[in-house]
């Protein structure tokens, strides 16, 4: 401490450990919130069903998406990335993950929100498994916080079928 | 800047950057605002940067007490002694 340069070197070093500490608090503060998010999907339409030349079946539907994920934002939260997706069994795969809609939720004023839409990414089967398939439809989320670790969770939303019939 | 005053440098800057996280923590929680809090606390390290790096006058109120010269002369250095040969091995005779 005995010149200039060491005392200004001993002050910032302390003041980023703090610093560190500050960030590290705000990151553990995030477990006080225990989130109540709630999400409804309506399947408006199937507006095309078909078998596509290749062999896959494709599937093209409105959806009215409405969600309430204002409780997942705390001061330490950025963002939410969240995307609804279409989960369904098939012989050959215990678990099809097709995500039909995302989108990014930069505040807490943003994060109650209803948008009617045609489904954003194709809906694709691995083969020829869409007549008639029950299958979930899921909002996954990811929150991405200022400071610590990024942590995702969902809402499984079952019971939709497919027709049995293309159209 | 003397002894005593690189010591109170060093505990002003200690405890102000602490009392400054912890205000700026606290602020922060309160109006969930993660920018305020890093305001706040960057606030606090440039006001404790003005307050304890420059050389304040007020870090120089207990200065050291040199002998004078004349106590020195009073009190001359021992001179080396004489039988510093002594330690050498004997020269042979």
């Amino acid at each position: 401490m005995h010149s200039f340069g060491y005392r200004a070197n001993a002050l910032l070093t302390f003041a980023v450990t703090i610093l560190a500490l500050m960030c590290a608090m705000a990151s553990l503060s995030d477990n006080f919130n225990s989130p109540t998010p709630s999400a409804q999907v309506q399947v408006l339409n199937i507006n095309w069903f078909q078998k596509q030349p290749n062999g896959n079946d494709e599937v093209s539907m409105t959806l009215n998406i409405s969600a309430d994920l204002q409780s997942l934002f705390t001061w330490n939260t950025k963002q939410v990335f969240v995307f609804l997706a279409a989960e369904y069994e098939t012989p050959k795969n215990s678990l099809n993950q097709i995500s039909l809609w995302d989108g990014i939720i930069p505040s807490k004023e943003h994060a109650k929100f209803w948008i009617h839409t045609s489904n954003k990414y194709r809906f694709i089967d691995q083969g020829s498994n869409l007549r008639g398939k029950e299958y979930n439809l899921t909002m996954h989320w990811h929150v991405m916080p200022k400071t610590g670790k990024m942590f995702a969770d969902k809402i499984v939303m079952p019971g939709y079928r497919l027709p049995q019939e293309y159209r | 800047m003397d002894w005593q005053g690189q010591k109170i440098a060093e505990q002003i800057m200690q405890i102000m950057l602490l009392a400054f996280s912890v205000i700026a923590f606290a602020t922060g929680y309160i109006m969930s605002s993660f920018q305020m809090m890093i305001l706040i606390y960057a606030a606090g390290v440039v006001l404790a940067t003005l307050v304890t790096v420059p050389n304040w006058p007020f870090f120089n109120r207990h200065p050291l007490k040199w002998l004078d010269p004349s106590e020195l002369e009073k009190h001359p250095k021992p001179q080396p002694s004489l039988n510093v040969n002594s330690k050498k091995k004997p020269v042979k005779k």
